[in-house]
């Protein structure tokens, strides 16, 4: 029998390995990142969104057709009641979109090209940003330039808009790049549209600078006037509630009247005998000099005399809104006569004597 | 062993070819056993061709027409810095020193150049990485002008430690780095050498860089000795570099078009 021995090794020979590190097999959870999404994964879970959404308005008894998302939170809201304080802890049903968080795809092709042409600095989409933000700088330069040359250059221009609107900030600006910027990037970022909107001639580029600024929230709650009703006499009169800690109250304000006011049926005189009480009720006729013009009918009830005499000082200047002009609103609004006050009894904590007050300090 | 070679550095298209068939010389052995058609020698004789034929000439690019020594001097290239900013390893680029300001010496320049010039043509015609950097403010949006026309890409802006070394970590698995690093002004702000010089060299990507008299042109593998601060000189590199990469692309194409029109016949037989 003749045996052949093959000097050379086979291709597939099988090597022993001799030790096993676990070491190198357990995952580098640090530097993997944070966990990332492929886009199939996204896709399957919008097309399971669209078909859960289908079921859901098939449970309720709608039309799946026209089934919005403020429906699903209603049904969701009404199938799985929830006691927990946290909202976000509740159980939610909205489009992957909004409960992954945006993720970039991978940034190179086939043959290992990268996209952008800024790749290789690490953060492409702001840097790509000032690219275009300086070449809009150089771009009104020219404008100017080819103006001066024909010698049409004049420093009063019409200016863009920019008195209620606020840049972006910082949160805004890295959910448009999708990338996280430092806060010194943002101000470079900022000071370098600053320098661009001083050029004279920066109304040519105000498409660009208007998408990195959001209108400010006018005055968040216009001050709402209550509607002035008339009585069978043809007399106006306002009816309007205030609060202050626990008191609530209602107040009637009825015009033509001579200064009577009744409270919970009794004379002012009588519910409160304390001077700075009538004070505050007062307070608001006198700013606005109406004293003897108005009746006032009111029914208080809860907290204290100063807490109640806060209540109804707030519902009078309320009432009275209906017969006051723009600027004397404006008046009133700056003398604080419309904000109601916010503060409440804070309570007692464990461990503490009071609310703030702590127990006496022993040495030993 | 060097058509081997050029299958590997392309994506792998044939990896049955290096089992079924030797190639020794150029000529391509099968065993009895493959029954492969022709078309795939044809192919890889076309790659061979298309990428050996460039390196027969030495300016198959023609880039030595783009420039002149007289245009380098009127772009101020050889203009260097005062003497106390003398660089002891440029001392052998420098023509003289006038008036304490150093004059580069052009002739040495319009070598290295036309060395530096072919290089980048040669890496952008084989379909390479080329990457730009500078970190002077003044040219950074003309840095970033030229690589987007180029086709290619451009770091002008503070440089990640870890860019070069630690790529794998900061844009993920599967990155390729560059294959050519141009450095337009090899200083940082602060006037010591660029960290992407010494990272190039760590990594094995060549560098191609315009050294000024301040600078230490020891760690590039092409200097390019020359005026890295007047817009001049710089407007002129971009424009050389850019002509040059652009070139080179068109080149290929105009290769691999006509390849494919000659093997086209043989396919459809």
């Amino acid at each position: 029998m003749l045996l052949i021995h093959t000097s050379s090794r086979p291709p597939q020979v099988q090597t022993r390995q001799i030790c096993v590190s676990s070491v190198l097999h357990r995952k580098n959870l640090a530097a993997a990142g944070p966990e990332k999404f492929t886009t199939e994964f996204i896709q399957k879970q919008v097309e399971e969104f669209n078909i859960g959404k289908r079921h859901l308005a098939n449970m309720m008894g709608e039309d799946p057709e026209t089934f919005t998302q403020e429906d699903i939170d209603r049904s969701i809201a009404y199938l799985f009641p929830s006691g927990l304080f946290q909202k976000k802890a509740r159980p939610v049903m909205k489009h992957p979109d909004e409960i992954f968080p945006k993720q970039r795809a991978i940034q190179w092709g086939p043959d290992g090209r990268p996209f952008h042409f800024l790749f290789y600095t690490g953060k492409q989409s702001y840097y790509s940003l000032m690219h275009d933000t300086y070449d809009k700088v150089l771009n009104i330069e020219m404008h100017q330039d080819r103006l001066r040359a024909k010698g049409l250059f004049s420093t009063d221009t019409k200016n863009i808009s920019l008195g209620s609107s606020r840049w972006l900030i910082k949160e805004e600006l890295e959910e448009i790049l999708v990338e996280t910027i430092s806060d010194h990037d943002y101000m470079r970022f900022i000071k370098l549209m600053e320098r661009m909107l001083s050029l004279p001639y920066s109304v040519i580029e105000e498409e660009f600078v208007l998408r990195f600024r959001r209108q400010l929230e006018v005055q968040s709650t216009k001050q709402v006037v209550p509607q002035l009703e008339r009585d069978e006499r043809g007399v106006a009169f306002s009816t309007t509630e205030g609060r202050r800690k626990t008191s609530n109250c209602s107040v009637v304000l009825r015009d033509c009247g001579s200064g009577h006011v009744s409270i919970n049926g009794q004379d002012l005189l009588l519910y409160f005998p304390v001077l700075q009480d009538r004070q505050q009720l007062m307070f608001p006729l006198q700013f606005v000099g109406m004293l003897g013009r108005f009746d006032l009918e009111c029914s208080v009830s809860g907290g204290g005399r100063s807490s109640q005499a806060g209540a109804l000082r707030l519902a009078i200047s309320r009432a009275l809104l209906g017969f006051l002009s723009e600027g004397e609103m404006e008046n009133m609004r700056q003398a604080g006569l419309l904000t109601p006050d916010p503060r409440v009894r804070e309570r007692k904590k464990p461990g503490q004597e009071g609310a703030r007050r702590k127990f006496t300090w022993k040495k030993r | 062993m060097a058509a081997m070679a050029l299958t590997r550095g392309l994506w792998l298209r044939h990896p049955r070819l290096v089992a079924a068939g030797h190639s020794f010389g150029g000529h391509v052995y099968t065993t009895a056993a493959s029954v492969k058609p022709p078309q795939i020698q044809t192919d890889v004789n076309d790659t061979d061709r298309i990428l050996n034929k460039p390196l027969e000439s030495p300016d198959f690019f023609r880039l030595s027409e783009l420039y002149s020594l007289q245009d380098l001097f009127n772009a101020r290239v050889h203009l260097g810095h005062k003497k106390g900013c003398r660089h002891r390893h440029m001392e052998p680029y420098l023509f003289g020193c006038r008036l304490d300001q150093d004059i580069i010496d052009l002739d040495q320049t319009m070598e290295h150049l036309q060395l530096a010039l072919n290089f980048t043509a040669h890496i952008a015609y084989r379909g390479g990485i080329i990457l730009f950097v500078s970190r002077r403010r003044q040219f950074c949006h003309l840095v970033e002008t030229t690589a987007r026309n180029c086709g290619e890409y451009a770091n002008t802006r503070y440089w990640q430690g870890g860019l070069l070394t630690n790529a794998h970590i900061q844009y993920g698995q599967g990155v390729r780095l560059p294959d050519l690093i141009i450095f337009l002004s090899t200083l940082n702000n602060v006037f010591q050498q660029h960290v992407g010089i010494r990272d190039a060299a760590k990594m094995n990507i060549p560098t191609v860089g315009v050294v000024d008299s301040n600078c230490n042109p020891s760690l590039i593998t092409y200097p390019v000795p020359g005026n890295d601060d007047t817009p001049a000189a710089m407007n002129l590199y971009c424009r050389l570099f850019q002509i040059a990469v652009n070139r080179a692309k068109d080149k290929r194409k105009q290769m691999e078009l006509l390849h494919s029109l000659t093997s086209a016949p043989t396919t459809n037989q």
